[in-house]
């Protein structure tokens, strides 16, 4: 199974989040970076197809040079060919992010086709902006049926080769739907799907020697438009201490009876 | 012109709560822009009570209903609001603003599409937004006009943790609600009359639209889940492994509640993913959240922002959760939680 996995590189926040004096980025002068969770796990389940069924993993990204690092992340993970759509580090928004995506994964650059995969794999959404939107884009864009924020996933074979469906789950409402797709398709994940491994040493070594494709995508701007970032109100207020240790026991079962916990 | 809000229908009747504070947005996108508000749904007239429609300040809604559709389809949903949203009359009050300046504009009479931010919500409003390359606002917690085809809006990044500020410019303004982050009390000033009126709306659909459709399986949860329990016991790094879960087992019992995890718990394969609340598990909303061990990544209070009370144990006076909880016990949970159990129990006796 030929699939594409997209990923994004998103900040490691820990315990605070602060935003850049001029207020329209997240301050990243003290953190690492990573991918979002979601997308960890699209590449994992990506992997695990390809050794149950054969085939290639690629990791896609768009985002500045640095943005490469997660690319080798994912290709310690097992991935095994990585495209950067390598921008200036601007934010993007989710229709330029679709179309830069469809140009590359289409097959013929008319915008239709999926470039030889048969399996285009997202995130349900990014960790950071949160769009919940570019995997359905890239979905109409190339004329493929898509289904969303799935934590089940199975490759079944039809008649042929050519006639693979997959049969994918998701969580609604205390109960799963389930949807049956005929492949190519596209297919944004959520975390627990499967429990991502950790690189290996020779996971590592091969990625870091491995070539990435570089491409330059050209940014347009979008109809939603970002003022300002700010960290909400009520942030960083301080808990009443109640105690130490099990002395405090008595003191919390007197907080849970007010809160009318125990009654 | 018309705010158009998509309601989730619950399986026993009525909207879904999450559809019902997106409602009130709506309401207030309304109501800013003159506007009127309208209410659509899947299914049959009598899915949403017309009088609880009147109490929200709803003056119009549709029933979507075709005979190709009987379950879930996400592009199918999308294609319906569309044509609705294209072809929706002005209102049928007497007197209306619209009708009586005559404002069908060219564009249609509808100025924007709100759901809540659902699995549902986002999929169908994305869609939307790809059939009319519009762009799309998602987990918005306010809205308001600010001139003819343009809206501002507050929206959440980091699933809350960091507020944005947007202009979203578009001829049809496209948004999901972060319904947890909005208040269920906020819905519109009541319209004034006793119910509305609600018409049947059918879509035109092509095969291509049904190649996604959901079947439900019948298998479903029992117990108290997650994200409605009343109490929920968190436990982080600090419980240790995975055998250190019985005690807060037995702590959610007593409580009446069930246990969380934070993201490392998961991640270390202690349990299940089911129980992880955060950013990328689930939302809780409970009367009390008890995290034991827990740091207070953002990613974590994302996830439990919404519960009334939160109590932190923590060994660490100076992690995050010690800021961010109302009440502390600075301590060893291993200590702390069997005393606790143990008083619990003699209470009992």
């Amino acid at each position: 199974v030929e699939i594409c996995v997209c990923v994004k590189r998103v900040p490691m926040v820990g315990g605070a989040i602060t935003v850049t004096p001029d207020g329209l980025d997240v301050d990243v002068t003290m953190s690492g970076f990573t991918v979002s969770p979601h997308e960890e796990c699209a590449v994992e389940e990506a992997v695990q197809i390809t050794e149950r069924l054969g085939g290639t993993v690629t990791v896609l990204t768009l985002g500045p040079p640095e943005a490469a690092d997660q690319v080798r992340d994912m290709l310690a993970l097992g991935a095994h060919k990585g495209v950067l759509l390598q921008t200036d580090g601007a934010e993007w928004g989710p229709i330029a992010t679709a179309a830069a995506i469809a140009d590359v994964v289409g097959a013929d650059g008319s915008g239709r086709g999926n470039g030889g995969y048969e399996l285009l794999l997202f995130g349900n959404e990014s960790a950071d902006t949160g769009g919940y939107q570019v995997p359905v884009r890239v979905t109409h864009l190339l004329g493929l049926p898509c289904v969303t924020g799935i934590k089940r996933l199975e490759i079944v074979d039809g008649a042929g080769e050519s006639q693979r469906r997959l049969v994918a789950g998701r969580e609604y409402r205390g109960t799963e739907e389930v949807f049956d797709v005929a492949l190519p398709a596209v297919v944004s994940v959520k975390e627990g799907i499967n429990l991502p491994r950790y690189p290996s040493l020779p996971g590592r070594l091969r990625a870091k020697r491995a070539a990435i494709e570089t491409i330059e995508p050209v940014f347009a701007a979008e109809g939603l438009r970002k003022e300002r970032l700010r960290v909400p109100a009520g942030s960083g207020k301080r808990a009443q201490v109640l105690g130490s240790g099990a002395e405090a026991v008595p003191a919390l079962v007197g907080l849970l009876d007010e809160l009318g916990i125990l009654s | 012109m018309t705010v158009l809000c998509l309601l989730e229908t619950e399986a026993s009747g009525g909207a879904i709560d999450a559809s019902m504070r997106a409602l009130g947005v709506g309401a207030a996108l309304a109501s800013s822009g003159g506007e009127e508000l309208g209410a659509a749904w899947f299914g049959p007239e009598d899915a949403v009570d017309s009088e609880a429609l009147a109490a929200a300040g709803v003056n119009r809604a549709w029933a979507i209903a075709s005979p190709r559709l009987s379950g879930y389809a996400p592009v199918a949903w999308a294609r319906a609001l569309s044509g609705l949203a294209a072809g929706a009359k002005g209102p049928v009050s007497e007197g209306g603003l619209a009708s009586a300046s005559g404002a069908v504009s060219a564009g249609g009479p509808v100025s924007a599409v709100v759901a809540a931010a659902t699995d549902h919500g986002n999929e169908v409003l994305a869609h939307l937004a790809s059939i009319s390359g519009l762009p799309m606002a998602a987990n918005c917690v306010s809205a308001e006009r600010s001139g003819p085809g343009e809206c501002r809006l507050v929206r959440q990044r980091w699933a809350g943790s960091l507020l944005e500020d947007a202009v979203l410019e578009a001829r049809l303004a496209l948004l999901t609600v972060a319904a947890d982050a909005v208040d269920a009390q906020a819905a519109g000033v009541a319209n004034g009359s006793a119910g509305v009126s609600v018409e049947r709306y059918e879509p035109e659909l092509a095969d291509d639209d049904l190649l996604v459709s959901a079947a439900e399986s019948a298998e479903r949860r029992t117990g108290v889940s997650l994200a409605s329990a009343r109490v929920v016991v968190g436990g982080g790094r600090g419980v240790g492994g995975p055998d250190g879960f019985a005690v807060l087992e037995e702590l959610a019992g007593l409580l009446g509640g069930v246990v969380g995890v934070s993201r490392v718990v998961t991640s270390e394969g202690w349990r299940p993913h089911r129980q992880q609340v955060g950013q990328t598990g689930t939302k809780i909303t409970p009367e009390l959240y008890l995290a034991c061990g827990i740091s207070g990544a953002i990613q974590h209070m994302a996830g439990c922002q919404g519960a009334k009370t939160i109590v932190a144990i923590n060994t660490d006076a100076g992690a995050p959760i010690v800021t961010k909880a109302d009440y502390a016990i600075i301590g060893d949970l291993h200590e702390v939680i069997p005393a606790l159990v143990a008083a619990l129990r003699d209470r009992q006796r």
